[in-house]
Formats: C-alpha cells, structure tokens, sequence
C-alpha cells in the first residue's frame, strides 16, 4: 500500500567548523542540522517550516549536494544520492530539481530566457541548439511565458515572471520532485498567489512532489499535505498539515502559530518565549532544545527527547503526527 | 526601501526603447564630463586611424630651411630643430604612443584575468602562490624595472612595453579573482552546479561574462596611466628611439628648446595629458553607468 | 501658521502630494495626488506591494530622499503643522530627532558597527536632552528594559553586531523613542525578522506608542502585520491612494477592488490547495501609466467612466475610497467579503 519514497533523508547531520586555532585545528563546530530524518512521497508536498537559523535552509542544500553531510544518508529514488557518480548522478540529478528564493539573484544576468530555462540540458549536453530552444519554448507556455519573450533577458522580467523562469528551468529534466527554497518570499503577495496557484497547477497535471521549505506559516498550511517544523536544527514535530496546525503538541509550534499575523487574531502577548534569543548553535543545549524559552518546561526536559507520536483521540493520523515533546508522551 | 529606487518602478512594465541620440542627450544632462571623455577617445582614434590623411606633412620630413620655427598658419605647432613639422609628428606619434599603451593593456589583462580566474577557481595553495608572487611583482617600480630590461636586452619600445605589461598584470589578477571569488558564490553558480555544471562551464558561461564590466572600466582607467608610463619610458629614453615620433619621446627633444623654443616640448606634451585625462573620464563615467545602484544606463 | 485654528495640528498631513523622479527613460511619477493625515496618537498602517510609493511619501515628508534627485510637482506637506521642504539642514536635523524618528527595515544599517549600543543610545538621548553622561545612561538603561531586553546593561556594554537581528532592530526602537518624539515613522521595521520576534516587536511598538501618545506610521506590504496594530489604514497602489478608513472597516468590508483582491490572495482565507485569488497582469509602469484609474487594466470590475480619473469619495464610518464604481452607491450590495 504504502508507496516508496521519492527522497528520503536519514539521519542527516551538517556541521560546519565554528571557530578554528592558529594550527587550523577546528576549535568549536556550528551545528547547522543534527539527526534530521524525513521522506517523501510521489505526488505529496511536504512542507518544512521554522525560523531564520534553524537549519532549513542548510537542510536544503545537504540534500541537494551543495553542503557536505557530515553524516546520515540522501536517497533519490533508493539511491544514494552523495555517493552516486557518472551516468547514475546524472539521472538521479534529472528526478530533483530545485528553485531558489530569489529569482533576482538564481538566474544569470547575462544569459536569455531559453538559455536560462534550458541550462540543466545544455550541461547535460547532447541536444542541438534548435532542439533546446524548441524546448525553452514549449516549458515557457507551460508555465505562463509568451513565447515571444525567450530571447530577452531577466532584468526585462517583473519578480513573478522570473520565478516563472526558475521554474520552468527546474522542469526542464522532467524531475519527480522539486525542491522551493522559499520561493514567493521575495514577490509581493498578489504575484505570491500566481506563483502558489502554478506550482499547485503543475502538481496535479504532472504529478510532482514538492519539498517546500518555508518561514510563512499560512503558506506552508495552505500548500502542504505533511508538515516537519524546525527547531534548531532538528525536527520538533511532524504530521499531516491540518493535525500539527490545528491540534499542536510541541510548545514551539504553538508559540509559532500564536505569533502569526492575522487579520482576524489581535497581536499575542509578548512573554520569554518571543523576546528570548534563540540559543547558540555552537554548543548544543542537552536535553529538550526548546526547555530555556518553554513556557511549559517540567522536570523530565533536561533529558534527550525522542520524537514520537502524538497520543491522539483519532487514532487514524495519530501514528504520524509526532513531537519532541516529554509532556506529550505517556510516561 | 525599494520604493525609493526609481528603476524599480519601471522594473514590472517595460522600459520604452530610446534612441542613441537620446542616450547622448542624457549624457550631456547627466555627466557631461563622460561625454567630453568620450568626444575626446573618439577624435583620438580619429588621429590615429587617419594620421596620414590628417597630418599636413610627413612626419619625418627633413627641411632645413625651416627649422625651429613658431607656430604659424603653415606649421601650427611648429618645427623642430631640423625643421620636421611638430603637428604632423603629434598626429603621428599617436600611433606609437596609444598604440603601445594598448598593447599592453591587451597583454596585461589577458595573462591576469586568466591568472586570477584559475587562482579563484582552483583555490588552495596555487591561489596563496599566486597571490604571493603577484605581490612580488607589484612591489616592481615600473620604471626600475623598464630599466632593468633595456640595460639587459637593449633599449626598445617592445621591451618597456614589456616591462609595463607586467607590472600591470597584478591588478587584473587581483581583480579577476576577487570577481570569480564572489561569483562563485551567486546563487545562479550555484544553481548551476546542481544542475551538474563542471567548472570549465561554469567559467565559459557565467563567470567571464559576468566578470568583463567591472575588467572593462579597469582595462579604461589604466590607459590613461599607462599613456603616461609608455611617454615617461620615451622621455629617459628606454621607449620609442628616434626619429620615431613619439609624443614622450618629443617632450625630451623639446626639452632643451624649453626657454626659447616654448612649443616644442609643450604640444606634445598637452596631447599626453589630453588623452590620460580622456580616458579617466570615460572610464569613470562607465564605471558609473555600470554601477547598478545608479542605474543600468 | 494655524494660530486662528483652534485644533491642533496633525502629526503629519501630506496633502495632495504629487512627486516625481527624472530619470533615463523619462519622469517615474512615484506619487501622485496623496492625501495622508495622521493624527496625534494615531497609528496609521500604509499598505501595498513593493513600488507603490508608501516609504517614498514619508521620506518625502522627512526630506530622506536624495536632495536634487526627485521633483515635487504638487501638495504640501505639514509636519506637526510646519513645511519640511521649507527647513534649512539645521531646523531639519532638530526635527529629524526630536519630533520624528524613523526605523528602518536593516537594523544594521541603521547602527554604527563600531560604537558600543549604549554609548550610540546616550549621544542620541544628549543631542537632544540636556543631560549629563549619568542621566542619560540611565534613561537608556530605562528604555532598553522598556524593550524588554534582558539585561540591559549588559547590552549597553555590546557593540551592534554581538545581537541578534530582533535585538539590533529592539535597540533600534529604543533609539527611535529615546527622545519621545511626537511622531515615529516604522518603514517595514519586522520584515526581515522572524514571527515571533515580530510579534513581539509589533507590541512594544504599539504599547509605547499608546502610553506615550506617540504618533506612528506604519509601513509595511503585508496587510495582516498592519491590521494587528493600526487605527487606520491607507491602501497605495501605483503611487496613489486607493482606499483608507478604520482598519476594521477596511478589513470588513473593503469597498476598492484593489483592496479587496490584496485580502483574497492571502491563503488565510482560503481552504487548502484550493488556488488562491491572484491579480492578472502586472502594476502599471510609472513611467508612461495608463490613462483613468491605474488599476483599470487589472480590474474586473472596470467599466468605461474608469478612464477618467477616479476622486476619492468619503463613505459613512471614515472609509473612503477611489473607485468609481463605489461613488454613486456608498453601500455597494456586494461589498461584504466572505471570510
């Protein structure tokens, strides 16, 4: 029943050197992301959610090959994806593509539109001009482009548009599954609704899976079927969207979700847990990681927490919703 | 705080396309110094292209009859001591002066940009050589070093051309791979390594195109200097020998004439600071052009 | 002067303010005909997307914007009743700190990285108080805590980049009402921030504004942020205004199309991966806009009176609105919006 995962990550770890002495020697180390594992599914979006330095992002980048994992696996399609090399990198390549945030600063300046959309196959090579150019046309009307405008260049596009590019671009291989970074929070709100609608388009007519990466709670809700939010570094609760958002178990979800803006919520009472700095990431706290800002913290907190499932009256989702939380579980 | 960016606003509809008159227009309102750089690089590749249409005498003419004579309507700036028209001689010893100041520009640039590109790719312990070697280098007065080579290989245009060539080269280095350093991080680089890109590609497609402007206003600025480095070298003697004309070469003949003979050494000489100042100004007004925050026109 | 009126003047009152910038390709007409009035412990939210002119209307009205590089082509501007554009430099650095601070959207831009925060806080507080070095390090300790910051004497001691972005942007705040000026300009101040320091940010900002009377501006593109903390709401669009009134009202029942599209695309209103309201096409170019009201060629609801240019018309319970399809019926039937 239970399809196999399109990517899945086990027990990823990045460290980056901190801090290092006269003799070069690595001092202290930036725990960028310990022990993170999540999968996904063919055709599902699973959204991960959580504030600037949490490791999202660096999360990203592991999986896509730009950071070095300092442990833990990426599996494409089964296989692992740091260790491939030759003709089986180059096709696991083709099944995840990725769109960044920032559509300004991911496409060249100086090359145009059909060169843009179509460099992964140029670098793939093996394609004639003709046949590449034909190609950047037909992925252009896919996604909302004239046809017209392949041969002008990015500065000439409006932010929307370029995301259309970057999109298209990231379609060229026909992959499975597209890794945004992040990619209406440069573009003003009524261009981020075109954006949204398109990739929520392109999934159900080419039958994409999506790891959307996200700081914009009502997005991520919006957009998701599984959610993992994240807390330095680590995954503090996972579940179907409508479960972690609706019936939050992890303290910091909660705060995360009060803190919102809403147009119909008025503006949450300022406490510890919005007005405390987030802990240093050089040196890991032991137990919970969230126990100094918690509001909620108890004897029990300063052990290590284990993510497990959520105790619920549903027992249906109640074996995938699951939290880093002591409180949560029977004792 | 984008809101105060004009460009911003025309950023979403389209920029309607002006004329290249229009552009020149904009200049005169805008940066007019940009345009008297401008006017002043184009009548001096006029100078050049078409000396022997321009210049009213050979250069080389020998009249003895004529000689050491004042600016008149026959010879405008003159004549020198073996009654060689001063005027013709300026035109002419253009060629010799841009035309060396150019080369090695063109040398200069194409050894470092390729230095620095390989330096800021590679990385490691060849870019820590490089750069340290680079140093060495830079720490060459250039004169001493002209001087070096003529002593070692005989006085001549092609060897101080040398010699300035290659204490250029540092700057060009330092500037490609600080270009490359920094692109290497833009995110379209990066994106295109996920795509699989090799550096080679990486290089071909997106750094040296990116990297050329900033070389371009370089390459500019350094003429002028170099204009007057190449005319020094002439002026001590280890550049142009005569009876080529060559405008530093013809300051240091005028020199001696300097008290009675005031036009000799001072034509030339204006034509040198002419052309360095021309290409300072052009070049700093592409430096601004080329300056996002001002605009991309 | 307005020795005659009896009122105090406003805070800021931007009257039919229209400006522009000369540029290469022709004249950006980045505002044109704005009318803002805020009043005296107000907090006033401007809204819209990027472009629209908000941050370029309330740095026209400081004199922010650079000197000899736009052109004021209509309207005044009153500053607590007094014409900035009038100020030689010395009247507007007086007025600059002592009746309007503004904070940024950058913290980091805003402080010098080489100066200790408590010491850049004291030179702010003594340029304007007449305070001993004592006095005015305490009065900042005061603040800082008023900010909630831990420890503040601690940060006094820090130098800017030893803080994290929510604390730069805290002390920043601090800076702002350190002189307890009359009226506080916020440019976008949490968009670079995380929520939950937004949110907290958000309500040190309201909670000193209203215990002090202070009179705030807030800038800002997103419409849930501003509607948190704002009496009163102006809606930009193309360098104009297109609606303003009660932030309620507005929410409620928002009469321009423009406004009403801007609450639709928020996928809070919308179930789950059902497609979001999105406005076709793009803002018109400043440069050479459209004839009539600018948001004609995005609006479905535009007919041919949308070629003239729309007036602003006061509807009851101090909305008003730039539309003309709501200025012959004040109570447009279908104005509701389904939430």
């Amino acid at each position: 029943m239970k399809a196999a995962p399109l990517l899945s990550v086990e027990n990823l770890t990045v460290r980056f050197p901190g801090a290092t002495n006269w003799f070069g020697q690595v001092t202290s180390q930036v725990h960028a992301v310990n022990n993170v594992d999540l999968c996904v599914l063919p055709g599902e979006s699973l959204g991960i959610v959580g504030e600037s330095g949490c490791g999202k992002s660096t999360l990203v980048q592991a999986v896509i090959g730009l950071v070095r994992l300092t442990s833990g696996r990426v599996l494409v399609d089964g296989h692992d994806f740091a260790g491939a090399n030759g003709t089986l990198k180059r096709d696991l390549r083709q099944k995840m593509q990725i769109v960044f945030q920032d559509p300004q600063s991911s496409l060249d300046p100086r090359l145009p539109v059909w060169r843009l959309i179509t460099e992964p196959l140029h670098i793939r090579g093996g394609m004639p001009a003709a046949a590449l150019r034909a190609r950047a046309e037909e992925l252009a009307v896919s996604v909302g482009l004239r046809s017209d405008q392949l041969d002008r260049l990015p500065h000439e596009f409006s932010g929307g548009q370029r995301q259309r590019i970057a999109i298209a671009r990231a379609l060229s291989t026909d992959p499975e599954l597209l890794i945004l970074d992040e990619p209406t929070s440069a573009l003003d709100v009524s261009v981020q609704a075109q954006i949204i609608n398109l990739l929520l388009k392109l999934q159900r007519e080419l039958g994409l899976s999506y790891l959307f990466i996200s700081h914009d709670v009502s997005l991520v809700r919006h957009f998701c079927d599984r959610v993992a939010v994240m807390y330095l570094g680590q995954i503090v609760e996972t579940g179907p969207a409508e479960a972690v958002f609706d019936d939050p178990a992890h303290p910091y979800t909660r705060t995360l979700l009060a803190s919102v803006p809403s147009l119909e919520n008025s503006l949450p009472d300022v406490d510890a847990s919005l007005t405390g700095e987030l802990p240093n990431n050089r040196r890991l706290p032991a137990g919970c990681y969230y126990r100094e800002r918690c509001r909620s913290a108890v004897p029990g907190c300063e052990l290590p927490q284990a993510l497990l499932a959520v105790p619920k009256a549903n027992a249906e989702s109640a074996p995938r919703h699951q939290a880093r939380c002591c409180l949560h579980m029977p004792a | 705080m984008v809101a105060i960016n004009p460009e911003d606003q025309s950023a979403a509809g389209r920029v309607p396309k002006r004329s290249r008159l229009h552009f020149l227009w904009y200049l005169t309102r805008r940066s007019p110094l940009t345009l008297v750089g401008l006017l002043i690089i184009t009548l001096l590749v006029i100078m050049i292209v078409g000396a022997p249409f321009i210049a009213p005498y050979d250069p080389n003419k020998v009249m003895l009859s004529a000689r050491l004579m004042p600016p008149s309507a026959a010879h405008w700036f003159g004549t020198d001591e073996v009654g060689r028209d001063l005027f013709s001689r300026v035109i002419y010893g253009s060629r010799a002066s841009c035309g060396a100041a150019f080369m090695i520009v063109l040398i200069s640039m194409s050894i470092g940009v390729f230095l620095g590109c390989l330096s800021g790719i590679v990385g490691g312990v060849f870019d820590s050589a490089m750069m340290r070697i680079m140093d060495v280098v830079l720490a060459l007065p250039a004169l001493v070093l002209a001087m070096a080579l003529a002593a070692a290989l005989g006085p001549s245009l092609f060897n101080s051309m040398l010699a300035v060539a290659i204490v250029r080269i540092p700057a060009y280095v330092r500037l490609a791979r600080g270009q490359t350093l920094s692109l290497r991080e833009r995110v379209f680089v990066k994106a295109s390594r996920t795509f699989g890109a090799s550096n080679l590609y990486i290089l071909r497609w997106h750094m040296l195109p990116n990297a050329l402007s900033p070389l371009i206003v370089q390459a500019t600025l350094d003429l002028g200097g170099i204009v007057l480095i190449a005319a020094a070298l002439s002026f001590i003697g280890l550049g142009a020998q005569p009876p080529t004309a060559e405008w530093g070469a013809l300051v240091s003949s005028g020199r001696s004439f300097i008290l009675d003979q005031w036009w000799y050494g001072t034509f030339p000489g204006l034509a040198i600071l002419v052309t360095a100042m021309g290409c300072n100004l052009l070049g700093d007004g592409i430096r601004d052009m080329l300056d996002p925050r001002l605009g991309t026109r | 002067m307005t020795a005659h009126s009896v009122q105090r003047p406003h805070a800021l009152s931007i009257e039919n303010l229209s400006l522009e910038f000369p540029t290469y390709a022709g004249a950006v007409k980045a505002l044109d005909g704005v009318t803002i009035k805020v009043g005296n412990a107000e907090i006033v939210g401007l809204v819209g997307e990027s472009g629209c002119g908000k941050s370029v209307s309330t740095m026209a009205a400081t004199r922010l914007l650079p000197e000899g590089r736009y052109k004021i082509t209509q309207g005044s501007i009153r500053l607590f009743g007094r014409d900035p554009m009038a100020m030689d430099e010395e009247e507007l650095q007086q007025v600059r700190g002592k009746l309007v601070s503004t904070i940024f959207q950058e913290p980091m831009n805003a402080l010098n990285p080489t100066i200790r925060i408590g010491q850049q806080l004291v030179s702010v507080i003594r340029r304007h108080e007449a305070l001993g070095r004592k006095a005015a390090e305490a009065v900042a300790v005061n603040i800082l805590a008023d900010m909630l910051i831990p420890e503040p004497a601690r940060i006094m001691q820090a130098y800017p980049f030893e803080l994290s972005g929510g604390m730069r942007q805290r002390v920043l705040i601090a800076m702002a009402f350190s002189c307890n000026p009359g009226l506080i300009i916020a440019d976008e101040p949490t968009t670079a921030l995380d929520v939950t320091v937004q949110a907290a940010i958000l309500r040190l900002i309201q909670g000193r504004a209203r215990r002090t009377g202070t009179s705030v501006v807030f800038i800002s593109h997103n419409i849930a942020v501003v509607s948190q903390i704002c009496d009163r709401l102006y809606i930009m669009y193309a360098g104009r205004i297109v609606e303003s009134g009660p932030t309620r009202a507005v929410l409620d029942r928002p009469q321009h199309p423009y406004t009403r599209a801007l609450l639709r695309c928020l996928p809070e209103r919308v179930r789950p991966k059902e497609p979001l309201e999105s406005i076709p096409g793009t803002v018109p170019n400043l440069l050479d806009p459209p004839p009539g009201c600018f948001y004609r060629p995005r609006c479905p609801e535009a007919d041919a009176r949308c070629m003239e240019k729309p007036h602003s018309t006061a509807l009851p319970g101090g909305q008003a609105v730039s539309c003309w399809q709501r200025a012959g019926h004040p109570s447009h039937p279908s104005s509701e919006v389904p939430s």
